[in-house]
């Protein structure tokens, strides 16, 4: 089974993708902001899905900080971000994000996503 | 679903209110902390993105204004003064009326929340904010209706940058998902990997070429790389003509990648050789390059002659007779063919050299196309089948569907002409005493229906037709009193399964006890057996009693030129079907030892019997000290042939034996070597099955 960390401030975010995770068969890790995340980031993760902005640390710096560890060095990460504006996106890809989702979206959009990334 | 999330949202949104309100106060204390201003921000972008995600959309609204306001703070672009905390306090508090009443209709809240948003415009210097962009994260997934190979051809070319894989984004997976739009040929370009001493394992030094046919749109196609965008160089381009459009050539195609320039080809063109084989050699481009344009020519060729279908082909009947000369004209061609180019080499002209070499390609085309003139499908002869089997089986009270299979393989126009009888008598065969009557069916336990099954299939150098039907199968035990009946074994003589089997295609063998209108009119197995070994193929029988029986007859793809392995065995020279032969290898008899009977050499821990074509052929003279085995593969085994020395592989002509001849056992013919003399063709299967007969 593969796992996938979600990462977001907002726990409603957080349930919604998680329960839509789940329920296609993943395994979910939770993580409240990217503090919280590097200190979960241990043993089995195959994917990260991240809000951008958070307390803490925001996702730019968590995407850097898990592109630093070697074991997740080549994992995909996605964004979840509510700017549309180019240069977020360009400032993730730059740290090393994978795609991005745009929020709002619907559960299925989130899978299409992952199933692309992470096989 | 939806409301778990609902309900989930609204405990958090009420949170985040308190959330607000606390930063808030603290921001009216100190109107410069900025970490203060970034908690305003966050609670507001959280409604808004959550409140977006599950459908409190008025809410989404209110608060993408709110938000951008402070996001102009956050930037320094706005100050945080008193009119903006007023404003935010008002705002936080309609967010609070809104979620009170959630499900209720808010039209009634409208005006008031204007009234605040326009507050928080005219602070915002006039600028207008947007309403919040709802674009989808992905774009409807394309899907092909049915991958099949009706839609159009795209040529893709993926080059991904070496630090792909720092951003989890990973090539195969883009090639897999090309490969889902439809059937595809994909082309790895490796020749950017560098020496393994400085090689970089984590980046990517290969890019691909892939040849896609598919019904969806390059949109489409360019959707898979929506993720790979920045992390690959990418292009899609349609390079399919139309209709009436020439074919390209390749250099056309080379030129339209931008692999080469126009004046490369036209440099390249001026030289005699193939154009691929030129530009590679010259260091023009990658021999990959020109395999990819290569098969994108073959592709889009295919395609056209496709759509053009049989209809557009002219066709032209031409008598057998002519193409019977032609075949034979050809024959002698690539026999004087081959004599030039054995002599060409030792007259040491290098002109004479290349005329060989000009001559051979051009005689091997025409070799080509000569037995492709000759080719027929077998599926224009099918429905003469169906015919029979309807018209017989209601003769006969049956009821039997035939099922054909591999219509389109391809047959020699004799062949086929020959096989005709042969498949008539087969399948009256299985009509009359292969399928019973419905009642019999039924008391069996089977369907009233019976079926029989004609297929054609080729199976390496071969053409493999099978007659099968789910009958009653052929009893052994019958055959056996038949054949004891009519002398041909003897009562004491013990036979396995297939043996027994094997005895319906001897001579004057019958299993019909009464002579039916149908079977009994003096063609028996035995003539279908014949008929097939003068195509020199093989003709099996298998039967499952009870269950049906299945006759399978393989041929030679073509009759009159093989490959052929030319070896010697005391001064004469024969040749072995090449498709048979798997390997040459040395037999050295001091390893043997002096045991002659053990006739089994040791091919790397495989034990192969062989046949020392010496003593098989009563050749006089000694062999060499180390003689050569050719290793065959014979249905399915391995067998060796030990002959003095293999020449080397050659085109052979078939010249067919004359009627001399003909009880001569193991040969298929015979042939005009390059150099004048004559060759006999060996039976290699036949000369097998005598020598076990003989052992046995």
């Amino acid at each position: 089974m593969k796992t996938i960390m979600t990462v977001d401030d907002s726990a409603s975010i957080r349930q919604m993708v998680a329960f839509t995770l789940k329920n296609a068969g993943y395994a979910v890790i939770e993580a409240v902001d990217g503090k919280d995340a590097l200190s979960k980031l241990q043993g089995k993760v195959d994917m990260v899905i991240t809000d951008l902005n958070m307390p803490n640390m925001d996702g730019i710096s968590l995407i850097k900080g898990v592109r630093a560890q070697a074991a997740y060095k080549f994992i995909p990460i996605v964004m979840l971000t509510t700017e549309s504006q180019a240069g977020k996106k360009q400032e993730g890809k730059d740290a090393g994000a994978t795609g991005w989702i745009v929020k709002p979206f619907k559960p299925e959009q989130l899978l299409a996503v992952v199933q692309k990334v992470l096989r | 679903m939806e409301d778990i999330h609902r309900k989930a949202f609204l405990d958090e949104a009420f949170d985040l209110l308190h959330e607000l309100e606390a930063a808030l106060l603290e921001l009216e204390d100190s109107p410069e902390d900025h970490e203060l201003v970034n908690r305003v921000f966050r609670a507001m972008h959280t409604l808004k993105g959550s409140g977006a995600m599950f459908g409190f959309d008025d809410i989404a609204q209110f608060t993408h204004e709110v938000e951008t306001v402070f996001d102009k703070v956050r930037s320094g672009e706005a100050q945080v003064t008193k009119r903006l905390l007023d404003l935010t306090f008002e705002a936080r508090d309609h967010v609070k009326l809104l979620l009170d009443h959630d499900g209720e209709d808010l039209s009634a809240f409208v005006p008031q929340a204007e009234r605040i948003l326009e507050g928080f415009r005219s602070l915002g210097s006039g600028a207008g904010a947007a309403a919040p962009e709802a674009a989808p994260a992905v774009r409807n997934v394309c899907l092909p209706e049915t991958p099949d190979s009706t839609g159009s051809v795209f040529r893709v070319r993926l080059k991904p940058t070496p630090g792909i894989y720092a951003t989890g984004n990973n090539p195969e997976f883009l090639l897999e998902d090309l490969k889902g739009l439809g059937p595809s040929m994909v082309f790895a370009h490796i020749e950017g990997i560098p020496p393994l001493r400085e090689l970089d394992p984590q980046n990517c030094h290969v890019w691909w070429d892939v040849l896609l046919t598919t019904d969806v749109s390059e949109s489409c196609i360019r959707d898979v790389f929506i993720f790979a965008e920045d992390e690959c160089s990418y292009s899609i381009q349609g390079v399919e003509g139309t209709d009436d459009t020439e074919l390209k050539r390749l250099g056309e195609i080379l030129v339209d990648r931008g692999d080469i320039t126009p004046e490369g080809v036209t440099k390249a063109l001026s030289s005699q050789k193939r154009l691929g084989a030129i530009l590679s050699e010259a260091g023009l481009l990658s021999d990959k390059s020109v395999e990819t344009a290569l098969a994108e020519q073959g592709l889009v060729k295919d395609r056209l002659e496709q759509k053009k279908g049989p209809d557009a082909a002219s066709s032209l009947r031409v008598s057998t007779t002519k193409l019977d000369l032609l075949q034979d004209l050809v024959g002698e061609l690539v026999i004087v063919q081959a004599q030039i180019r054995q002599l060409a080499p030792s007259l040491g002209n290098p002109l004479m050299l290349t005329l060989a070499e000009q001559l051979e390609r051009l005689s091997d085309d025409i070799r080509d196309s000569t037995l492709a003139i000759r080719m027929l499908t077998i599926g224009t002869t099918f429905s003469t089948y169906r015919r029979l089997v309807r018209d017989l089986s209601t003769e006969m009270g049956k009821e039997i569907d035939l099922v054909t299979n591999g219509e389109e393989t391809e047959l020699d126009k004799t062949v086929l002409d020959h096989l005709g009888d042969a498949l008539i008598h087969l399948l009256r065969n299985s009509i009359d005493h292969g399928v019973e009557s419905p009642a019999e069916r039924e008391a069996a336990g089977k369907s009233r229906r019976g079926t029989i099954r004609l297929s054609a299939e080729h199976s390496g150098g071969d053409v493999v037709i099978r007659v099968e039907d789910d009958g009653k199968g052929i009893d052994p035990d019958k055959v056996r009193k038949r054949a004891v009946e009519r002398g041909l074994i003897n009562p004491a003589d013990e036979l396995g399964l297939s043996e027994t089997l094997e005895l319906i295609f001897l001579p004057g063998f019958s299993t019909a006890q009464t002579v039916s209108s149908v079977s009994g009119r003096g063609v028996g197995m035995d003539v279908v057996k014949r008929v097939v070994n003068t195509m020199r193929g093989s003709i099996e029988v298998d039967s499952d009693l009870g269950r049906g029986s299945t006759i399978t007859i393989r041929l030679p793809l073509t009759l009159a030129i093989i490959d052929g392995l030319q070896v010697k065995v005391g001064g004469q020279s024969f040749v072995m079907p090449l498709d048979a032969v798997e390997e040459c290898v040395e037999l050295d008899r001091a390893l043997m030892g002096a045991d002659s009977k053990g006739r089994i050499i040791n091919l790397r821990g495989d034990v192969v019997p062989f046949i020392s074509m010496r003593e098989w052929f009563s050749l006089p003279g000694k062999g060499p000290e180390i003689e050569q085995v050719v290793v065959l593969r014979i249905e399915g085994a391995r067998v060796g042939m030990v002959v003095d020395h293999v020449v080397g592989e050659h085109q052979t002509v078939i010249k067919s034996l004359g009627p001399a001849f003909r009880k001569l056992e193991g040969f298929s013919g015979a042939t005009i070597q390059g150099d004048g003399t004559m060759s006999l063709i060996l039976d290699v299967k036949r000369i097998v099955r005598m020598v076990l007969d003989k052992h046995r």
